[in-house]
């Protein structure tokens, strides 16, 4: 066997040079006479932002991180020729922390398969899932994704089995299945990698859903920002057709299943179920009253399933591995694992795939490693973006399952987690992900339309140093009248954001409304940044920090800013190691 | 008959010639010219046999489409909840203080646009900007004149 080089090249490993890294191997091998003892294998996200990722597959498994195209000779020398490790690139501990505590499921061929190359996929138990599942009644099928437990990751937590069990009930010639790939959720990038590193994943669930609820064609419905993932998927569709696992009669079955792309086309409101079969009708992505709901009258008004991409990724596990197995990881309500996307002020950004139930902390510090920047302290952690909330430390125990997360009024969501620290502040938070809605709101209904809106100027007014105790009242009496009478969850859950806050960090507020003050300096209107004269130390760090020349500073003197040229954007504030900014 | 009118035509003809394939149509024609041309609206409404301000109001609804040219090369910054939280605000501030235009315009040398998105889905790199298919990733403020000047260096060649 060869041994192998694997090399992530994803979106983030692309913008690190994954390409020429992954070139310089392909030339220096060729250099070396070396080409028939290694093969390279172009993998996906591994899901560690730590670029580009290496790994050597010979007599043992080593990686290298942080692999600039340069390194590549010194690899090569060392490594292969002088059997040597090449120490500077070599995985930390910090690495090797991160992947430590995870359950791999979802996330198990992600930066160990080629996505682009159908074999890669068929060596790790690829397309096995539909052999089995095509010798299985679809009765049986059913009750096997209903006894999972497994609930849909795309945000609503709808138990699977249920809603396939809908749409197989449906009677009907036409059905269809759509994966939603959408990922609107600023923050959240978990369906983005799985399809860029495991498409084929992703369709066999599809292919399964397909056959067990009788449904002969499929569309997935991509975000266009998701170029990358497209083009993957397009790859897998068509090496899948040559293959016959997907097509006419597939694997010889009298099973049939097509699959389309759609590309969205850069609207929020279209991950919810409506929108999106209005979209791919070719229309506005307006939600519509439910019920009737999708699996009973969808598109074109035809019985159709809707799943999200982790969701039908889940599939295939179940269908090999079994109900009970499935069942046996998590928690009892809330079974299997969980993909999130870790990002903000975290030491390791990333991908994590744990079992339901383990905490915010063992997440955050475990496979996260802490925050970035140890002089500033944790502060909250953000779930399920703009329908969700953001939680204090004093809630970092609590397990990550369905329930428990519902209790603290924020939501599982689809795995985006943000986490804060000191330097963020939740008032601006709270702003940030309003104006998030105001922005996508379809505009459809009165309450999401002009309620939010009229929410966002008053988070406008405290955030601009304008804010009274009326606008609290005001925030605390809008918010539940917009979540009752919206028609779609986009306005349903809006107010999340502004609730948890104002339930979690009501100081916050307080300060911005009485004292004029943001703690975090966020808030520009309530920002003056200036030097302490005592406290300076002349070192400059500050003006060569400074995008404007608002910072004065000459060797040997104490920094002066210039308020009027000041842009007020932190820098300085940031870079000054005295606490001489205030 | 213009380029836009028979370049809109021959895109037309590779899609069904009903309402869903609208969307990919106009994404098509989007491809080919950076934005959609009005002649091409006129076409499409007629062969799809679709009213013109049904397809203004798919065009205007939908955050990708573009009714104007847009510069040589497009600046995207993300403002997604890590992007935020690590300061995509004040990075998108300072493109639009710099290149002395809003999000959503064009420079006057039509070198650049400047597009704020929702978010790019590389939160791992926050803050993160694209320009063209180029992702730039953890992008620091003092960075930016580097990487404006890098694009107007290769343009004058
Ligand atoms: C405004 C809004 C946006 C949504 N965006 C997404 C999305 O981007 N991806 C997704 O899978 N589900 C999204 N959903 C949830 C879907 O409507 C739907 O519940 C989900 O795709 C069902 O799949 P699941 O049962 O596998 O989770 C969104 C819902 C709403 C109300
Ligand atoms: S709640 Fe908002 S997004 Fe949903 S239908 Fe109403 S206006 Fe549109
Ligand atoms: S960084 Fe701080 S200590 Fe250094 S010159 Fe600036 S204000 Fe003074
Ligand atoms: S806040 Fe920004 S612009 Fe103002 S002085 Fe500090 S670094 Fe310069």
């Amino acid at each position: 066997m060869k041994n192998k080089i694997l090399i992530c090249v994803g979106t983030s490993g692309l913008s690190a040079g994954a390409n020429e890294v992954a070139d310089n191997f392909q030339l220096e091998l060729k250099k070396h006479n070396l080409f028939n003892n290694y093969e390279i294998i172009k993998t996906g996200d591994k899901g560690l932002f730590v670029d580009v990722i290496v790994e050597i597959i010979d007599s043992k498994k080593t990686t290298y991180i942080n692999v600039k195209p340069d390194d590549v000779i010194k690899i090569i020398d060392s490594h292969i020729i002088n059997n040597e490790l090449y120490k500077k690139r070599l995985a930390d501990e910090n690495y090797t922390n991160f992947f430590k505590d995870q359950e791999r499921i979802v996330l198990k061929n992600c930066g160990e398969i080629d996505p682009e190359q159908i074999d890669s996929y068929l060596e790790r138990d690829g397309y096995q899932a539909i052999q089995k599942a095509f010798k299985m009644s679809r009765d049986k099928i059913l009750e096997e994704v209903t006894d999972s437990g497994l609930k849909g990751r795309g945000g609503g937590g709808f138990l699977t089995g249920m809603k396939w069990g809908f749409g197989k009930k449906a009677e009907s010639n036409t059905k269809y299945i759509i994966c939603n790939a959408d990922e609107g959720d600023p923050g959240a990038f978990m369906d983005r990698s799985v399809l860029e590193s495991d498409p084929h994943a992703v369709l066999e669930g599809m292919i399964i859903a397909g056959y067990t609820i009788g449904a002969n064609n499929g569309y997935i419905y991509c975000r266009a920002e998701y170029p990358l993932a497209i083009k993957r998927l397009n790859i897998a569709i068509t090496q899948a057709k040559e293959k016959g696992f997907l097509g006419e009669n597939i694997l010889g079955t009298n099973f049939s299943f097509n699959l389309k792309i759609k590309a969205g086309a850069g609207a929020f409101v279209c991950g919810e179920e409506t929108a999106l079969i209005a979209s791919i009708e070719g229309r506005r992505g307006r939600p519509k009253p439910r019920p009737p709901f999708p699996a009973i009258k969808g598109l074109w008004g035809n019985p159709t399933i809707i799943n999200n991409v982790e969701t039908l990724a889940n599939i295939k596990h179940i269908i090999l591995n079994g109900a009970k197995w499935f069942a046996s990881k998590g928690t009892k309500n809330s079974t299997g694992t969980k993909v999130f996307a870790l990002a903000g002020k975290i030491k390791n950004t990333g991908l994590v795939e744990v079992p339901m139930g383990t905490t915010i902390k063992e997440l955050v510090f475990g496979p996260g490693g802490g925050m970035i920047n140890k002089r500033k302290k944790f502060k909250a952690v953000q779930l399920g973006g703009p329908s969700g909330g953001c939680l204090p430390e004093s809630l970092i125990d609590t397990p990550i399952d369905f329930e428990s997360i519902n209790k603290t009024g924020a939501i599982m969501g689809s795995g985006g987690m943000i986490v804060m620290d000191e330097s963020t502040c939740m008032v601006d938070m709270a702003k940030y992900f309003l104006k998030f809605t105001v922005a996508e709101s379809c505009g459809k209904c009165v309450p999401c339309r002009v309620g939010l809106k009229r929410m966002l100027e008053t988070l406008e007014a405290i955030t601009d140093g304008k804010g009274t105790q009326e606008h609290i009242e005001f925030l605390k009496e809008m918010s539940p009248t917009i979540k009752e009478t919206s028609l779609c969850g986009l306005g349903q859950t809006a107010p999340n954001p502004v609730l948890t806050t104002l339930k979690y960090f009501p100081e916050e507020y307080e300060e911005h409304i009485t004292e004029k003050k943001c703690r975090a300096k966020v808030c520009e209107s309530l920002l003056e940044f200036e030097v302490i004269p005592d406290k300076c130390t002349k070192c400059g760090l500050c003006f060569r920090a400074c995008p404007t020349d608002a910072l004065e500073w000459k060797k040997g003197e104490v920094a002066y800013i210039n308020r009027d040229k000041c842009i007020k954007c932190k820098a300085c504030f940031e870079a000054c190691n005295f606490n001489a900014i205030k | 008959m213009t380029e836009v009118i028979s370049k809109t035509k021959s895109l037309i003809i590779k899609h069904e010639k009903e309402q869903s394939a609208l969307i990919p149509l106009l994404q098509n024609v989007q491809t080919e010219y950076g934005y959609v041309p009005k002649e091409s609206i006129d076409l499409i409404a007629d062969e799809l046999s679709i009213f013109p301000v049904e397809i203004y109001g798919v065009l205007t609804f939908y955050s990708q489409f573009h009714l104007n040219p847009p510069g040589k090369h497009t600046i995207r910054v993300c403002q997604g909840t890590a992007c935020h939280v690590m300061g995509g605000k004040v990075i998108l501030d300072n493109f639009s203080n710099k290149l002395g235009i809003e999000d959503g315009e064009t420079t006057e040398d039509g070198l650049f646009s400047l597009e704020r998105v929702a978010c790019l889905g590389a939160c791992g790199m926050a803050p993160v900007i694209a320009i063209d298919e180029k992702f730039y990733g953890k992008v620091q403020l003092n960075e930016i004149d580097g990487i404006l000047n890098k694009y107007r260096e290769t343009n004058e060649k």
